[in-house]
């Protein structure tokens, strides 16, 4: 098999020039005296650190990564409008970049004249653009408009005769950084058949992408740039398991970053607890309603919150779950005096708001004795059934009439992750089963 | 820079179409439209017609009149070389978009700016020659032969100096503004609204350093003054150095080629 794109230790960097570009003109430099220093490059960026790979001719291949990882350099270099630093991009048969559609529209001229400019920039030649121009005004759906100038037609026209436009132009190589997402869905629908249709005939495609699961779908093998280096390279649906793993990792870093923040805030208001009661107690940031969404800690500290930790199936401290994981969660208890009227509460708020489930030891019919000194209460969920996304914990203690002690308000973000990208809030496990004349493969 | 030409060559009916653009944009949506090809230049030469000989009466030699019509030999083929040097020192920082994203050779944008200029010049033509017959005096046709010779030595001159011009404003953007007054003071170094012989002694040679001059004088000779063409060799001479310099433009913008997108 032919390769079709070959990237030999490709190096990158781009100068930056911090003072002159936030100045930018002589008199400006002049005054600030700057002039010389500012024509210095004050750092160099490396936005690609020795990135080797090939693509073999007919293969589709995807590019994901954290934004700022070098994915459209690295498209930009093998489309040939930069250069690499060091190292060698090499590409076989004509290339076509997918990175701003209608780039170079004229607004005040035609559709029509501007398919033949945008064509001819993009290596048609006049008769060629003849040849495909009925297809491209088809496929772009502006058969009524195609005589109007540019600048009266809406953005989802503009692009879609911008795609039409470049994916007529047929090439060896087609080069996709995230242009896919315009138009409506059945444009977008057209969009991938023609991708496809591609593929199909032996051609190779080149995808910069944030929407994994296209890649996984779309790809026979995927690349994973993290600040510059590939991190891993092959098998799509392993490449976008092990990117998303480490995302999470880095969520849950950031996280625990925060919890470390509010518990030592926590640990501040404990020494003088009964000063710090009757002040926290007249605190005005109480809400009034208790299920609007606002952040924030109050109650007369009592007894205290000293520390919320999140634990995962394997009893480790974690900030990132998988959907349908155990999950307990523990809360540090210390009581300034004796209590004997106290009950614990915990809720869960999605990203929107949303309790998504709340529940405390007095509606589960706890009668509480006494709490004294310090102690731990830990809510053991056997399966954390919500889908995909970013929740919030409230936790409480307070008496039973409901005054709280120390209410710490949406103050604990965890996440939930999953495979799948279902609808909703709560993920409840089931499975599905066919009968009779389906058939179905994948579940 | 063999391969780079040839893909020049590949490029030329985008150069074309990108020509016709240019003139069908640049006044669509004015109601006077393509007539202000016509009337720009027109106004400048009423402006000046109206300073030199109204405000400064200024009996020109007989062999200048009439003065306009003079004038008007050397404002049109300036209007051309000047709008080409001001718009290809923006071109390649408006087209940033383009050359950001799209791989094409950056050097079709200066050069559709000074070609969009000619045909400028080229629609101004028939109003000069509408005024030469209407101060009833045609040049001689053997000196009409040079017309475009020396248009083209223009053209090589403009295109070079246009290439140099912005390449290197994508590096140092102070060329723009420091390029509009440059050009201000070079149309008054230029013996456009004045004869050359009509400058003192002491400061001819100086006007000769300036390439224009040639032009403007080639312009007058073979369109407005009487006799023969009698500075061809100059001209000749010049057309040897605007080769250079076109040479010495493609070749920085050449070098400079990579660079482009990163920095517009």
């Amino acid at each position: 098999m032919t390769t079709a794109i070959a990237v030999r230790d490709v190096r990158k960097a781009y100068r930056r020039y911090g003072r002159r570009k936030s100045f930018g003109t002589l008199k400006s430099a002049l005054l600030s005296g700057q002039l010389l220093s500012g024509l210095r490059p004050d750092e160099v960026l490396e936005a690609l650190k020795g990135v080797s790979f090939d693509v073999p001719a007919g293969r589709s291949f995807g590019v994901i990564g954290r934004n700022g990882s070098g994915k459209s350099t690295l498209l930009k270099l093998i489309a040939g409008i930069g250069k690499p630093t060091t190292g060698t991009v090499d590409v076989h048969g004509r290339v076509s970049a997918l990175i701003e559609l209608g780039a170079g529209f004229h607004p005040e001229i035609s559709g029509r004249e501007n398919v033949f400019i945008n064509g001819m920039m993009l290596g048609l030649s006049k008769r060629e653009i003849v040849r495909r121009f009925d297809d491209i005004v088809a496929f772009a759906e502006l058969e009524d408009f195609i005589d109007a100038p540019v600048k009266t037609y809406s953005s989802g026209m503009y692009m879609r005769l911008g795609f039409a436009v470049a994916i007529n132009v047929d090439p060896d190589v087609l080069l996709v950084d995230e242009v896919l997402a315009v138009g409506d869905e059945a444009f977008t629908h057209k969009c991938f058949d023609k991708l496809a249709e591609f593929r199909r005939r032996g051609r190779t495609v080149l995808l910069v992408t944030h929407a994994l699961d296209l890649v996984t779908r779309f790809c026979d093998e995927a690349l994973w740039l993290d600040g510059g280096v590939v991190r891993d390279q092959g098998d799509p649906k392993r490449v976008v398991d092990a990117y998303l793993m480490d995302v999470s990792r880095v969520e849950n870093e950031a996280m625990a970053r925060e919890a470390v923040a509010i518990d030592i805030s926590a640990h501040d208001a404990g020494p003088d607890g009964a000063a710090a009661g009757v002040q926290a107690g007249s605190q005005p940031d109480e809400p009034a309603d208790m299920f609007r969404a606002v952040e924030g800690r109050w109650g007369t500290r009592e007894a205290e919150i000293v520390g919320v930790e999140l634990l995962g199936p394997d009893g480790a401290p974690a900030h990132v779950f998988q959907s349908g994981d155990a999950l307990d969660v523990r809360m540090r208890v210390r009581a300034h005096q004796p209590l004997t009227d106290f009950v614990f509460g915990v809720a869960i708020f999605n990203a929107d708001g949303v309790c998504c489930y709340g529940t405390n030891t007095s509606l589960e019919g706890a009668e509480p004795e006494s709490l004294i000194g310090d102690g731990e209460v830990v809510m053991h969920l056997a399966r954390l059934d919500l889908v995909d996304g970013t929740y919030k914990l409230d936790v409480a203690v307070h008496r039973q009439n409901g005054a709280p002690y120390d209410y710490h308000r949406l103050l604990h973000t965890f996440r939930v992750t999953s495979r799948f990208k279902d609808a909703g809030i709560y993920r409840p496990a089931h499975r599905w089963t066919f009968a009779g004349g389906i058939r179905v493969t994948g579940l | 820079m063999l391969d780079n030409l040839r893909r020049l060559f590949r490029y030329r009916a985008l150069i074309q179409s990108l020509v016709a653009r240019d003139l069908k944009a640049r006044y669509r949506g004015s109601a006077l439209g393509f007539v202000w090809s016509f009337v720009n230049p027109l106004l400048l030469l009423l402006i000046y017609s109206f300073v030199f000989t109204v405000v400064i009466e200024r009996p020109p030699e007989d062999r200048l009149r009439p003065f306009a019509l003079f004038m008007f030999c050397g404002i049109l083929p300036w209007t051309w070389f000047q709008s080409s040097l001001l718009e290809s020192s923006n071109v390649l920082i408006a087209g940033g978009n383009l050359i950001r994203k799209v791989l094409f050779p950056a050097e079709v944008l200066p050069m559709v700016s000074v070609l969009a200029g000619m045909v400028h010049f080229f629609l101004g033509l028939p109003i000069l020659a509408a005024f030469f017959v209407y101060y009833g005096r045609p040049p001689l046709p053997v000196d009409l032969w040079w017309l475009p010779v020396i248009v083209l030595v223009q053209l090589s001159l403009t295109l070079g100096l246009a290439l140099l011009v912005s390449s290197l404003t994508v590096h140092f953007r102070d060329l723009r503004d420091l390029l509009a007054n440059l050009l201000t003071f070079w149309f008054f170094a230029t013996p456009i609204i004045y004869a050359f012989d009509e400058a003192p002694e002491i400061v001819r040679p100086y006007l000769s350093l300036n390439p224009f001059t040639h032009l403007a004088i080639a312009y007058q000779e073979v369109l407005f003054l009487e006799g023969p063409f009698t500075q061809w060799r100059r001209l000749l001479a010049l057309g040897a150095a605007s080769i250079v310099v076109l040479a010495f433009g493609y070749f920085v913008f050449d070098r400079l080629r990579d660079t482009l997108a990163e920095e517009v």
